[in-house]
C-alpha cells in the first residue's frame, strides 16, 4: 500500500478536498461564530471580539458542568479500566468455559441504543432510590466506557508473547510478580490509552445521561444541550470552541503514541 | 496458556460481570416489564400488566411514520456513508505518509469531539440566519432563505457527518490487512487500475464495508442529539419519542414499550448482519 | 542413577494424545536433543519438564527428588525460549538479574554476577541496550544468559536457533556446544532440525506421534536406524519394503545384498544415498540419470530404477563423469545396509 496515488489523481484529490471540506465545515464555523461581537449568530468578519469567551465566565452553570463532566469522566475511565482490566487478562490468556459469553456481555453497551440504556438507567435507579445520585450516574458512565478500554486490554494482552510471563515463572517469579513486574508494564500502553478513549466517550456522552442525570449532576454535554433546546447562541459556539481545542489536544496525544486509527477501533 | 482448569478467569472477569449484570442487563430486563404495565395519567406506572403499548404502537399511524421515518433515514445514512466512506479510505491509503496522517486527524478526530458540538456547528450552517443561507443571500444567489433546519435533509446531512468517519475506520482497517502484492500480481497480469480497483481491491475491503455499514446503521437508528437538535418537534424519529414519551408525557411503560422495539430492531439487524458477515466472509479472510 | 529422570510422562487433550509414553534419563551434564517434526511431542515433553503444562500420567525425578508437581517459579530451571520472551521493558543487565532479584540475591553480589555471565555470553557492553536494539543473535545470548545465570541444575532450550538465519544458525550452534562443555550444564534443547541436533547433542531423541522413535548418540543413530522414519528423518536414505525369508532379502523379485541376521518376514531395506556408487562392471541394479544437482560439497544424482527412484550422493571432486540421460549400473556394499523388520 505504499505506492502514491497514480495515473488519474485528480479526481481523487478533489474528492478527498471535498471530503475534508465537509467533515472540517461545521467545526470552523463554529469555532468562527464563537469570535462574534454581535449578540446572535453571526460571523466575526465584521466585527470581532472575546465578548463570548468572557460570557462563559459569567456563566457559572457552564463552568460547574464542566468541571462535573470531567471529573465523571475521570471517575468513570479509572473504574472501568479496575474493571476491565483483569477481565481483559482473562479473556485473552485463558481459555475457559463461556469466554465468548462473558465477552459479549462486557462489550454489549456498544450494541444497545444509549436512549434505551438511558430510559433503562433512569427507571432502574429510582427504584433503588438513586435516581439523580453521583454514583449513580458515574456507575451508569462506567458500564458505557468499559467496552473501550476491554477492547484495547485485550487487543494488548493478546498482542503480547505468553513465553515472556512464562520465562519470568522459570527465574522464581510467583503469579502476582510475573504480574506486577512483566504483565502489567506491557499491557500498560494498551491501558493509559483505553483509559484516555473512555475518559473522552465519557465526557462527550449526551443520550444517557440527559435520563440518568438530575438538574444538580448536569453534566457539559446535557448542560449544552438543555440550552441548545432553549436557543442558540454564541456562548454555546465559545464553549464548543474550547472543547474543540482541549479535545485537539487530546487527540494529537492518542495519534502520536497509539495512532488514531488503531486506538478507535480498539486495536492499540 | 494455562491448561489446568482454574477459577482464575473467573475471579478476575467477575467484578466487570456483576457491574455488567447489575447496570445493563438488570435494567433492561426491568424496562422490558416496565413496557407490560399500563400508564395511569397522574400517577405513572398503574397494576396490572398488558400489551397495549405494543398493540399501540403495531396499530397507530402515528408510531409507524416516526418508526418508518427512523429507519429509513438510518438505510440513507448508511448508503451515503458507504458511497462516500469507501472511496476516502482508499484515499487515505494512497495520500503520502505525512499527508495520510495529518488527513487521519481532520477525518477521525470528529469521533473525539461531542456530538451536541458536531451538531451546534451544523444548526449554525443551516439554520434560516445560518451561514450557508446569509452567504447566499448575500451573494444574491437566493432571494429568500432555504429552510434546511428542521428538514430530513438536514437531519441526513449532519448524521452523515457525525457517523461517516466510522466507515471510513472499518474500512481503512480492512485495507490495512490487504496485500498490496495482490494489486501488483494483478497489474502483472495485464489488468489496469480500474479493474484492479473493481476486481482486486473493492472485494476484500467488502467485509469492512458490511461491518461499517452495520455500525453506521445501528448508531444512525439510535442516535438522538443531531435529530433532537436539527430536526427539532416537527421531524421525531424513534429515540427523540422515547425521550418524549419519558420526560415529556411521563408516559414510562409506553417509552419502556417504545425502546424495546427499537432494541430489539437494532439488535437483530446487528446480530443478524454478524452472523451473515461470519458465515459468508470469515473463511475467505482470516 | 539418573541426574534428570522422565518416567513414563503422559499427556492428553481430551481426546487428543501429545505425548503417549515418555521415558528417559539424562546424566549429569549430558546435551540431549528432543528432535522430531512439528506435533511429535517434544515440545509438550520440555513444557512438562518445565512445569507450564502438567503431565496426565508419569514422573518427573531430578536428581532424587520428584517434581512432578513443583510450580514451575519453584523448579529453578533455566529456559530458553523459541521467541527468546525477553522482558522488553527492561534493559539487558535487568533482564539477566531479574531471576537473582527473584532469588533475594542481593543488590551487589547480583551486579557481579550479571557481569560475570554477560562476559560468558560476549554481551559485557551491551548491558544498557534494550532488546529492541539488539540483532537476533544477540537476543539469543541474552536469553541464554538469563537462564544461566540463577545457575540452574537443567538447561531447556526450546528451538533455541529457530528464528536465526542459517549462517549465523550455524555459528551460534558451535558457540552454545562450547559454553554447554564449559559450564558443564546438563541441557535438553528441543528442535525439528536434525543437522543442530546431530552437530550439538550427546544424545538425541527421536520422537514421532507422541512416541520415542529412537535414542542414542548421533553417530550410531545415523548408521543404524531403526527404521524408515528415523532413516529418513535423520538424513536421507533409500527405503525399499521387501521381504526375508532363507536368510536372503528380497525387494520385488530382485535378491539384494545384507548381512546375515535379519529375521525372517516383510522388512525395510534401507541403503544411505552416499552408500551407493556407480558400478563399473556388475552392478546390483541397472537405472536412467534422471537429474543430477551440484550442492556444493557434493553431487546429487536421482536414477530412476525398478526398485524405484534411488538416490545417490558423490563428494565434489570435480564434473563428474555421469551426466543426466545416462544409463548406470548401482552397487553398494551389505555392511552398509540395514534390513529393519516392518510394523515394528
Amino acid at each position: 500500500m505504499n505506492h502514491k496515488l497514480s495515473g488519474n489523481r485528480w479526481p481523487l484529490r478533489a474528492f478527498h478536498a471535498a471530503f475534508v471540506v465537509f467533515m472540517l465545515a461545521p467545526l470552523l464555523v463554529v469555532v468562527l461564530v464563537s469570535f462574534t461581537d454581535k449578540g446572535y449568530i453571526a460571523l466575526p468578519f465584521d466585527g470581532a471580539s472575546w465578548r463570548w469567551y468572557r460570557a462563559i465566565l459569567a456563566a457559572p452553570d457552564f463552568i460547574d458542568a464542566f468541571w462535573r463532566s470531567l471529573a465523571l469522566g475521570a471517575a468513570a475511565a479509572t473504574l472501568a479500566t479496575v474493571l476491565a482490566v483483569p477481565a481483559g487478562m482473562a479473556i485473552a490468556w485463558h481459555r475457559f468455559a463461556g469466554r465468548d459469553a462473558l465477552l459479549g456481555l462486557l462489550l454489549s453497551p456498544l450494541m444497545v441504543p444509549h436512549v434505551v440504556l438511558g430510559i433503562a438507567l433512569l427507571r432502574f435507579l429510582t427504584q433503588i432510590g438513586a435516581s439523580g445520585s453521583w454514583w449513580g450516574l458515574t456507575a451508569a458512565h462506567t458500564v458505557i466506557v468499559l467496552p473501550y478500554v476491554l477492547r484495547l486490554v485485550v487487543a494488548a494482552a493478546t498482542g503480547f508473547d505468553r513465553s515472556v510471563a512464562q520465562a519470568a515463572q522459570s527465574l522464581g517469579a510467583s503469579g502476582w510478580t510475573v504480574f506486577r513486574r512483566v504483565e502489567l508494564p506491557l499491557i500498560v500502553p494498551g491501558v493509559a490509552g483505553g483509559w484516555l478513549i473512555a475518559f473522552i466517550n465519557s465526557f462527550d456522552e449526551l443520550t444517557m445521561s440527559i435520563f440518568v442525570a438530575s438538574a444538580a449532576t448536569q453534566t457539559l454535554p446535557v448542560r449544552m444541550y438543555n440550552h441548545i433546546a432553549h436557543t442558540i447562541d454564541p456562548l454555546l459556539a465559545s464553549v464548543s470552541t474550547v472543547l474543540i481545542v482541549l479535545t485537539l489536544a487530546v487527540m494529537l496525544v492518542l495519534d502520536r503514541f497509539y495512532g488514531l486509527d488503531r486506538v478507535l477501533s480498539g486495536k492499540a | 496458556m494455562n491448561d489446568e482448569r482454574n477459577l482464575l478467569p473467573y475471579w478476575l472477569s467477575a467484578p466487570g460481570t456483576l457491574a455488567m449484570l447489575a447496570f445493563v442487563a438488570l435494567p433492561l430486563v426491568l424496562t422490558l416489564g416496565l413496557s407490560l404495565y399500563p400508564f395511569v395519567p397522574g400517577t405513572g406506572v398503574g397494576e396490572g400488566l398488558t400489551a397495549t403499548h405494543y398493540l399501540d404502537i403495531a396499530r397507530d399511524e402515528y408510531f409507524h411514520t416516526i418508526f418508518a421515518r427512523t429507519f429509513g433515514m438510518a438505510l440513507l445514512v448508511t448508503a451515503i456513508c458507504v458511497l462516500i466512506g469507501v472511496p476516502e479510505a482508499y484515499v487515505l491509503s494512497r495520500l503520502s505518509p505525512r499527508w495520510r496522517a495529518a488527513s487521519m486527524v481532520v477525518v477521525l478526530g470528529p469521533l473525539l469531539i461531542s456530538v451536541v458540538v458536531r451538531t451546534l456547528g451544523w444548526a449554525l450552517l443551516l439554520g434560516n440566519e445560518g451561514v450557508i443561507n446569509k452567504a447566499l443571500l448575500a451573494l444574491g444567489l437566493i432571494s429568500e432563505p432555504i429552510k434546511m433546519m428542521f428538514t430530513f435533509t438536514g437531519v441526513v446531512v449532519a448524521l452523515v457527518h457525525v457517523l461517516v468517519p466510522f466507515m471510513v475506520l472499518a474500512v481503512w482497517a480492512s485495507l490495512q490487512k490487504l496485500d498490496a502484492a495482490t494489486e501488483q500480481a494483478a497489474a502483472s497480469l495485464g489488468a489496469g487500475p480500474p479493474t484492479v480497483l473493481a476486481r482486486i481491491v473493492f472485494p476484500q475491503v467488502i467485509p469492512g464495508v458490511l461491518s461499517g455499514g452495520l455500525i453506521v446503521f445501528a448508531l444512525a437508528a439510535s442516535a438522538f442529539a443531531t435529530p433532537a437538535i436539527i430536526g427539532g418537534r416537527r421531524l421525531k424519529v424513534v429515540p427523540t419519542t422515547i425521550y418524549d414519551e419519558f420526560l415529556g408525557n411521563l408516559n414510562w411503560p409506553l417509552g419502556a414499550a417504545l425502546a424495546a422495539v427499537l432494541l430489539v430492531i437494532v439488535l437483530a439487524v446487528s446480530l443478524g448482519a454478524n452472523r451473515f458477515v461470519e458465515r459468508r466472509w470469515k473463511q475467505v479472510f482470516q | 542413577m539418573a541426574f534428570l529422570e522422565l518416567d513414563g510422562l503422559v499427556k492428553r487433550y481430551g481426546d487428543f494424545t501429545a505425548v503417549a509414553e515418555c521415558s528417559l534419563s539424562v546424566a549429569q551434564g549430558e546435551f540431549v536433543c528432543l528432535l522430531g517434526p512439528s506435533g511429535c511431542g517434544k515440545t509438550t515433553t520440555l513444557q512438562m519438564v518445565a512445569g507450564f503444562t502438567a503431565p496426565t500420567q508419569g514422573r518427573i525425578v531430578l536428581d532424587g527428588r520428584d517434581i512432578t508437581a513443583v510450580k514451575p517459579n519453584q523448579r529453578g530451571l533455566g529456559i530458553v525460549f523459541q521467541s527468546y520472551a525477553l522482558f522488553p521493558h527492561m534493559t539487558v543487565a535487568n533482564n539477566v538479574a531479574f531471576g537473582l532479584e527473584m532469588k533475594g540475591v542481593p543488590a551487589d553480589k547480583r551486579r557481579r554476577q550479571v557481569a560475570e555471565t554477560l562476559e560468558l555470553v560476549h554481551l559485557a557492553p551491551f548491558a544498557a541496550r534494550y532488546p529492541k536494539e539488539l540483532s537476533g543473535g544477540q537476543r539469543q545470548r541474552v536469553a541464554l544468559a538469563r537462564a544461566l545465570v540463577i545457575q540452574p541444575p537443567v538447561l531447556l532450550l526450546d528451538e533455541p536457533m529457530g528464528a536465526l538465519d542459517a549462517k549465523l544458525r550455524e555459528d551460534m550452534q558451535i558457540e552454545l556446544r562450547a559454553l554447554q562443555r564449559r559450564v558443564g550444564i546438563t541441557t535438553i534443547m528441543v528442535t525439528h532440525d536434525q543437522g543442530e541436533a546431530m552437530t550439538l547433542a550427546d544424545r538425541v531423541v527421536l520422537m514421532n506421534k507422541g512416541r520415542i522413535e529412537q535414542l542414542g548418540r548421533p553417530f550410531e543413530m545415523y548408521e543404524q536406524p531403526n527404521g524408515r522414519f528415523s532413516s529418513t528423518f535423520l538424513g536421507k536414505a533409500n527405503v525399499f519394503e521387501g521381504v526375508c525369508e532363507g536368510g536372503g532379502v528380497r525387494v520385488g523379485e530382485l535378491p539384494l545384498p545384507c548381512e546375515v541376521g535379519a529375521a525372517a518376514g516383510s522388512i525395510d531395506y534401507i541403503v544411505r544415498p552416499e552408500k551407493l556408487a556407480f558400478a563399473n562392471g556388475s552392478a546390483l541394479v541397472r537405472g536412467r540419470v534422471e537429474a543430477r544437482v551440484f550442492l556444493g560439497n557434493h553431487w546429487l544424482f536421482q536414477v530412476a530404477t525398478p526398485l524405484g527412484t534411488m538416490q545417490l550422493t558423490e563428494a565434489n571432486a570435480g564434473l563428474p563423469a555421469v551426466a543426466e540421460g545416462d544409463e548406470v549400473g548401482l552397487t553398494w556394499r551389505a555392511e552398509h545396509v540395514r534390513v529393519v523388520p516392518r510394523g515394528a
